[in-house]
């Protein structure tokens, strides 16, 4: 199966690492020189904030879901059986 | 109306002929249904059909505008691609449940009145319930219970509020709700409970994954779009709604991150994704509009798509945790890639469905302003890329192989996940064609340099953090409180309190009316021996009523069911109340 080479495959695992970075770092890039037709909230103009946002947004998720996870909602899965 | 078939009794009615039917037949005839209801719908013209006159009261079977047809035409293309994947589904009265429910959504999207709407939102809560109970477990069974009550009681407040609709302004037509107070109130809590808009939500990820695996696909349909389709029509512009709506992607995407079942994940992100669609009829503008049709069409298709997919792992290997999942993509490469398709349709990547009906809402959102409402979903779809689009395939079928023994499923459940797969990217690919079919004309370029790098931007960094930290968002052996807490354990709470507290006030007041009873007894029986004596002839009729009002005041005492219905009731709202003020 050719989906299992490419999977396995330590080398071809980096060589999709190295193009997730270049394609971050490119698209940065082009934010960076990208001219603005709409812009709706003043963020829309500051370059590579979306990228910021994402990682903002990934941290502010899952640490709430985690916080709380932890602190009241996650219960054993046999909870509602007992 | 020669002309106007009735798509909804296409399915309907025709689905009770399937028991009849065996073998090839069969699921050539099971296929046909939707066909036909779907040909029906695509081949009618806007207008007012199916006008009848009930007793009196006008019952309006086919309004067909804009809005209700991109409804309709999405249910009845969703039920051909659903029937497709649950084809090799055994229990033929599955089938019949299933078209049942499916029919009766497109029946209540061409509703044009409240009483019709009724009829086939019990049609559907019934029908959908079956797809529960037909999992036969005990906890599916249990559940199923619990569904169809939250169902019943939002199908109450829809008829409730119909009828205060109806006193106030003679008219059962359903439209922009104008009723005011409480009739207003009842149908927006009705709709809410349908959409699973929190605290009314637990309903939703309590049954979906206890649901049969085709039965899971049909529900992650039709219910939650149905009630968002009467939202829109009932209540565009509500403010309340903007707020219920963000709380609700939010909300959902929380709980999806820490769920472990590949089931109910995705039904916690459904919660999340109706959440835009509320924000969007919060909005109520025209855009918003053309926002919560597009979303609810896209979302369709590729959460049918995701529920295909965890459904066909489950049905391989029996398992649906995360904890017990991993490496299946050898196994499962069919499954896989299709899963990946819908996984990156409801992250919105760029050139799938996802891109271009989530940003004509945010978009929306932009054009009023609304910063704290953009952020918010924003950050819900962020979340929606995280668990959806890596948790689940990534601790499913990557990660560490479980060692489970496992193949693609069926063929005709890997063509339902390819029909819905292809819509996701030809959407994607093809706007225009979804956005011809929209409620109001819209000029709408989704593929704009500054959106798909935004895009871009947001989702790969995302996904480099998701790589990073990625250990952390592995399943876990819990389950997560929900509101449905409260009539799962504070129920059976409420039941102790009951026996000790309540049962014991009511025998005291038994006790109280049965001196109160003797005496009226006593009375009437010396009534009627003066009556007998004395009045012979002349009053009978004191005696007759006095006999009559004691054999009334005694069913007091023993209309034990109404007395309990009550106290319930009354215990229940006491409890929350107790709960709300201790939490």
């Amino acid at each position: 199966m050719k989906l299992e080479n490419i999977i396995e495959n330590q080398q071809t695992m980096r060589t999709l690492k190295v193009v997730l970075y270049v394609a971050m770092a490119v698209f940065v890039v082009i934010d960076i020189f990208m001219p603005r037709h709409h812009v709706e909230f003043f963020w829309d103009e500051i370059p590579g904030f979306s990228a910021a946002f994402g990682i903002a947004a990934f941290a502010a998720v899952v640490v709430a879901a985690k916080v709380l996870g932890k602190l009241f909602l996650q219960k054993d899965e046999d909870y509602y059986k007992k | 109306m020669p002309n106007w078939i009735h798509p909804a009794a296409i399915l309907v009615l025709g689905s009770f002929l399937i028991p009849l039917f065996k073998g090839r037949v069969r699921q050539a005839y099971i296929l046909l249904l939707p066909i036909l209801a779907f040909l029906s719908v695509a081949t009618m013209d806007y207008g007012t059909y199916g006008v009848y006159n009930v007793l009196g009261l006008e019952m309006t079977f086919g309004r067909v505008d804009r809005l209700s047809y991109v409804f309709a035409f999405i249910f009845t293309l969703m039920a051909f691609i659903s029937g497709v994947y649950s084809l090799n589904q055994k229990e033929s009265w599955h089938h019949v449940a299933a078209y049942v429910y499916a029919g009766s959504a497109t029946g209540l999207a061409f509703a044009g009145d409240f009483l019709t709407l009724f009829l086939f939102a019990e049609f559907m809560a019934f029908g959908s319930m079956c797809l529960v109970l037909f999992r036969k477990t005990d906890e599916s069974t249990r559940a199923a219970y619990r569904y169809i009550l939250v169902h019943v009681f939002s199908g109450i407040c829809v008829l409730g509020g119909a009828m205060l609709q109806y006193q106030q302004t003679g008219s059962f037509a359903f439209d922009a709700v104008t009723a005011g107070g409480l009739a207003a109130v009842l149908l927006l809590i009705g709709f809410l409970t349908n959409a699973a808009v929190p605290p009314f939500s637990a309903w939703l990820t309590d049954a979906y994954p206890l649901a049969t695996i085709p039965g899971a696909v049909f529900m992650s349909s039709f219910t939650t779009k149905s009630a968002v389709y009467t939202l829109a029509r009932g209540f565009a512009g509500t403010d309340i709604l903007i707020v219920l709506g963000v709380i609700m992607a939010v909300y959902g995407t929380i709980y999806a991150l820490l769920e472990n079942d590949i089931r109910r994940l995705p039904a916690y992100s459904t919660i999340s994704q109706v959440g835009y669609m509320v924000t969007a009829v919060g909005i109520g503008t025209e855009l918003a509009i053309n926002g919560v049709a597009a979303h609810a069409f896209a979302h369709i298709l590729y959460k049918g798509l995701l529920f295909m997919g965890a459904g066909s792992v489950l049905y391989v290997t029996g398992r649906s945790k995360l904890t017990d999942l991993g490496g299946l993509y050898k196994s499962m490469p069919w499954t896989f890639i299709l899963y990946i398709v819908g996984g990156l349709a409801i992250s919105a990547v760029p050139l799938t469905s996802g891109f271009v009906s989530k940003s004509i809402i945010l978009s929306a959102a932009g054009e009023e302003h609304l910063m704290i409402a953009w952020v918010l979903l924003t950050l819900a779809s962020v979340g929606t890329f995280i668990h959806t689009g890596l948790k689940l395939p990534y601790y499913t079928f990557l990660s560490k192989d479980a060692g489970l023994q496992a193949q693609d499923p069926p063929k005709n459940m890997i063509v339902g996940m390819a029909l819905a797969a292809f819509m996701c990217i030809f959407i994607g690919v093809f706007p225009q064609a979804l956005y011809s079919l929209l409620p109001y004309a819209i000029e709408y370029h989704p593929y704009t340099a500054e959106h798909v790098v935004w895009t871009a931007e947001i989702l790969l960094f995302a996904g480099f953090a998701f790589m990073v930290f990625k250990k952390y968002l592995a399943g876990e052996r819990t389950i997560s409180l929900d509101t449905d807490w409260f009539y799962r354990r504070g129920a059976a709470m409420f039941m102790k309190l009951d026996y000790g507290l309540f049962a014991a006030v009511d025998d005291i007041v038994s006790n109280l009316y049965k001196p109160i009873l003797n005496g009226v007894k006593k009375f009437s029986a010396l009534c009627w021996a003066f009556d007998f004596k004395w009045v012979d002839g002349m009053v009978n009729g004191v005696a007759a009523l006095v006999v009559y009002v004691a054999g009334d005041a005694r069913r007091l005492q023993t209309g034990r069911l109404q007395q309990y219905a009550v106290t319930i009731l009354l215990g229940l709202l006491f409890l929350v109340n107790i709960i709300l003020f201790l939490a």
